[in-house]
């Protein structure tokens, strides 16, 4: 491989087939003269621009319909001719640069052109430079030279990240793995499962209880999760009826008397609510519009006035306490308004347990969170919630449906394929790495392979097979021809 | 009896000519060999001109020129479709220079025969054959290839450096247009170039032994010059098709036979074959009868796909022996890893001194 160009932080080199180089592995160019090293990564591979090919290919081209015939090589010389068609040109981006063995984050050195060496760099030796092994790993799967890639949990911890890809590139398969992997290390780990996908997390494939079963813990709205309105704060009821259910102001005062009143007897189940609403004084639409919101509430049957069957959430949060564990809130079969009423009280619940420092730092995952949570959320969440201690993780195939704002302040994201450039363009707008780097890679990941980007990897990134795991796949598509 | 032709048996498609019977490959391969094996440098230089008309082809062209300031006539010669159709076979040689080393200069020859065949176009490239010609055994080369496999008559004198690849391109073309007149049989025989002989890498001998050969076995040779120096009245001879209906000859008659050492071996015509702006010069063998040259002519039309009055087979024949840039390139990385020579592009002279008024050479890119 010889160093042909450099122009910014782009580099090409001259590659042959031989040297078996792909997008996405790395090569060290070494200057033995001045003992430092550039580290590129591969994001691309082209045919090199070789004079005469055109006329080569042209005069092979008529060979293959009406004109065939064979060549009198007795040197093999065409054994070199065809390695000089074949030859390529590496697109590569620069990542860092190596003095005294140490790593920096400069790109402003250029190598020799005649003098350097390039080699390609083991993943495994890549990833101990940068310092990915460091405590608490998560193994998600392997490299492209198999080696096993670790991240660290410290890397989700206080972190936004981002996990998007096309749908059935395995996602979701990751998110579990994350998972899991967070509750390996007593994290308590919250998940909004819109498709019952995570339910099985404490199964086996072969079926059984696996060794998550005690330590996940499926939450079904209207079955086994279910609160009394005894346990509820005024706040977190005012979200729900603003923000899931679009009360109007006043409708909103009014409720906030209703409610108060209600409270000063000690009164607060559903029918005592009904009643209240009923012998108001209030304006006849006011009257309508709660009672409106009252039946949504009722019918939702999250509600109930037995404390025995009503969940306290605190409660929730002291199974895991101890040894971690996920919490994963079913949200299969749930109706759309149903859906909102259940993570406002979730969501609401949970940032004032955060805000009081009654429970230890949380992390929560939200698949197509765009379906249940209200847009002033999103930045809710990744500013101001994650200082009290969520750390969210955006699981997504509508990378489109999250703000940019989000991408730019993402911590790491976990990038499967994409084919549609749009998708590419919305996700190369995160800050953490170049957006040819996203649209090149990106575009021919594998099912189930997926490009590492930002913290996790120490902005080196990486593509890696995800691993499997042995639980029970749920949210399948249930197909009619099968 | 007289006049009375020896049928023989042999079948009318007789191709592929067996390179066995060529007798080519491995006196050529020895001789590559031999002068590759013992360079005496470090570095190769790479042409810095590398796809600079082959010099084969200039050589070919360098007819002496012959000014006919008096033909009796210029007989035009509307040609019809016949019906008999013929094999085609057409043979080229290319070959071009690679670079230069310490002691001498690299090349590399190529050649092809390409012949048609139920409507179907085959090839036979031979080679590339790289050599390495130095002052010390351009003397050793020429004459083992003579005395291997072409007589050239010995006062046919050793060429400088420069031109010997030139000459070696022109003696492997003979040596496989011999193939061909030896194992063609009632066919075609298209050369690109042609039929005067006389020059010192063309001998009257040999290409008169290559005529009567062709002539013994009922094939015709045509010779298709793309360039010609033969003018009439200041005027090149191609130009004097320029209003000619096609297919038609335009017959040259007059012309001296010979010019000093140099002899015309064909009759001389021009060939607008085709309707378009390109015609040809073409030599058909003197001592085949002239109806029968032009029956071949004839044949031609009906045997062979023919483009701007240009024979498709002898096209073929030229792609396939022509060296691309990357063929170049991919020689010289040959030779250097097979021979252990470091690659050093030397300073152009021109360029340094120069700078963008330096054109010369490589202004004719």
């Amino acid at each position: 491989m010889r160093l042909y160009k450099k122009e910014g932080n782009t580099l090409q080199i001259l590659s042959f087939p031989n040297d078996e180089v792909e997008k996405g592995d790395y090569l060290l160019v070494e200057d033995t003269n001045v003992k430092r090293k550039l580290i590129t990564q591969v994001i691309d591979v082209q045919f090199a621009s070789v004079p005469g090919l055109l006329e080569e290919l042209l005069r092979d081209s008529t060979t293959e319909e009406q004109i065939y015939g064979e060549n009198f090589d007795p040197l093999g010389v065409s054994s070199h001719i065809n390695h000089i068609q074949d030859a390529r040109m590496l697109i590569c981006k620069i990542r860092g640069t190596m003095l005294n063995d140490r790593l920096h984050v400069n790109s402003s050195w250029l190598p020799s052109r005649s003098k350097s060496g390039i080699t390609k760099i083991p993943f495994n030796s890549l990833l101990a430079q940068v310092g990915c092994n460091e405590g608490l790993p998560i193994n998600i799967g392997e490299t492209k030279d198999d080696s096993p890639l670790n991240i660290t949990a410290h890397d989700l911890d206080g972190r936004l990240n981002i996990i998007t890809g096309k749908k059935g590139t395995g996602k979701s398969h990751l998110s579990k793995l994350l998972v899991l992997g967070l509750v390996d290390y007593k994290a308590t780990v919250v998940v909004l499962d819109l498709n019952g996908e995570y339910t099985g997390l404490g199964l086996s494939a072969k079926g059984g209880g696996n060794q998550y079963s005690d330590r996940v813990h499926v939450l079904t709205p209207g079955a086994n999760f279910r609160v009394s309105l005894s346990k509820m704060d005024l706040g977190v009821m005012l979200k729900i009826l603003v923000h899931a259910l679009a009360l109007p102001g006043t409708s909103t005062r009014e409720f906030k008397h209703i409610w108060k009143s209600l409270s000063r007897q000690g009164k607060f189940s559903l029918q005592d609510l009904g009643d209240a609403i009923r012998k108001s004084a209030c304006n006849m639409h006011v009257r309508d519009a709660l009672f409106s919101r009252y039946y949504s509430l009722v019918n939702s049957g999250f509600f109930t006035d037995n404390d025995e069957e009503a969940t306290g959430f605190e409660k929730l949060f002291e199974k895991t306490k101890k040894d971690g564990g996920a919490l994963v809130i079913n949200l299969k079969d749930v109706s759309s308004v149903d859906r909102q009423i259940v993570l406002e009280y979730t969501l609401g619940n949970l940032v004032k347990l955060l805000g009081q420092w009654k429970i230890k730092s949380v992390f929560l995952f939200a698949e197509e969170a765009h379906l249940y949570l209200r847009e002033t959320y999103w930045e809710d969440i990744v500013t101001r919630m994650r200082h009290f201690g969520l750390f969210t993780n955006f699981v997504t195939n509508q990378p489109d449906t999250i703000k940019e704002n989000i991408y730019r302040q993402a911590d790491s994201i976990f990038l499967f394929n994409f084919t549609n450039e749009r998708d590419l363009e919305t996700v190369s707008k995160a800050a953490r790495v170049d957006a040819e780097t996203v649209k090149s890679i990106a575009q021919e990941l594998p099912p189930h392979h997926c490009l590492l980007i930002g913290n996790a990897v120490k902005d080196f990134p990486v593509m890696v097979k995800v691993r499997a795991l042995d639980i029970k796949t749920m949210g399948q598509t249930r197909l009619f021809f099968a | 009896m007289i006049g009375q032709h020896n049928y023989t048996t042999t079948p009318t498609y007789n191709f592929p000519p067996q390179l066995d019977y060529l007798q080519l490959p491995q006196t050529f391969i020895e001789l590559s060999l031999n002068s590759m094996k013992n360079i005496e440098s470090n570095y190769l230089q790479p042409n810095q001109h590398p796809l600079t008309p082959p010099s084969t082809e200039q050589i070919a062209d360098a007819t002496p020129i012959m000014k006919i300031q008096h033909p009796s006539t210029i007989k035009m010669i509307p040609l019809e479709h016949n019906l008999d159709e013929k094999p085609v076979v057409a043979v080229d040689v290319s070959s071009i220079k690679i670079g230069e080393t310490e002691t001498g200069i690299l090349c590399a020859i190529r050649g092809a025969i390409v012949w048609k065949e139920k409507n179907r176009y085959k090839y036979q490239r031979i080679g590339p054959f790289p050599f390495h010609i130095t002052e010390q055994n351009k003397k050793e080369i020429h004459k083992l290839f003579r005395n291997n496999n072409f007589e050239i008559a010995e006062e046919g004198r050793t060429p400088n450096i420069a031109n010997i690849q030139a000459r070696m391109g022109n003696l492997l073309e003979r040596w496989l247009q011999l193939g061909i007149s030896c194992s063609a049989y009632g066919s075609i025989i298209l050369w690109d170039g042609s039929m005067t002989a006389g020059m010192a890498d063309c001998p009257v001998d040999d290409i008169s032994r290559l005529l009567e050969i062709a002539r013994n076995r009922l094939s015709t040779v045509l010779a298709f010059s793309k360039n010609t120096t033969l003018r009439f009245s200041g005027h090149k001879l191609t130009d004097y098709a320029e209003k000619a209906e096609p297919p038609c000859l335009l017959q040259i008659n007059g012309f001296p036979l010979s010019s000093g050492p140099v002899l015309l071996l064909g009759n001389v015509y021009v060939a607008k074959l085709t309707p378009g702006v390109c015609s040809f010069r073409l030599d058909i063998d003197r001592k085949v009868p002239r109806e029968r040259g032009i029956e071949a002519v004839q044949s031609l039309l009906r045997s062979d796909l023919l483009i701007q009055s240009y024979p498709e087979t002898l096209r073929l024949a030229h792609i396939f022996s022509t060296f691309t840039a990357t063929e170049v390139i991919g020689i010289q990385r040959f030779i250097a890893q097979q021979y252990g020579l470091k690659i050093v592009t030397r300073p152009n002279v021109r360029r340094l001194l120069f700078g963008p008024f330096g054109k010369g050479a490589e202004g004719y890119q």
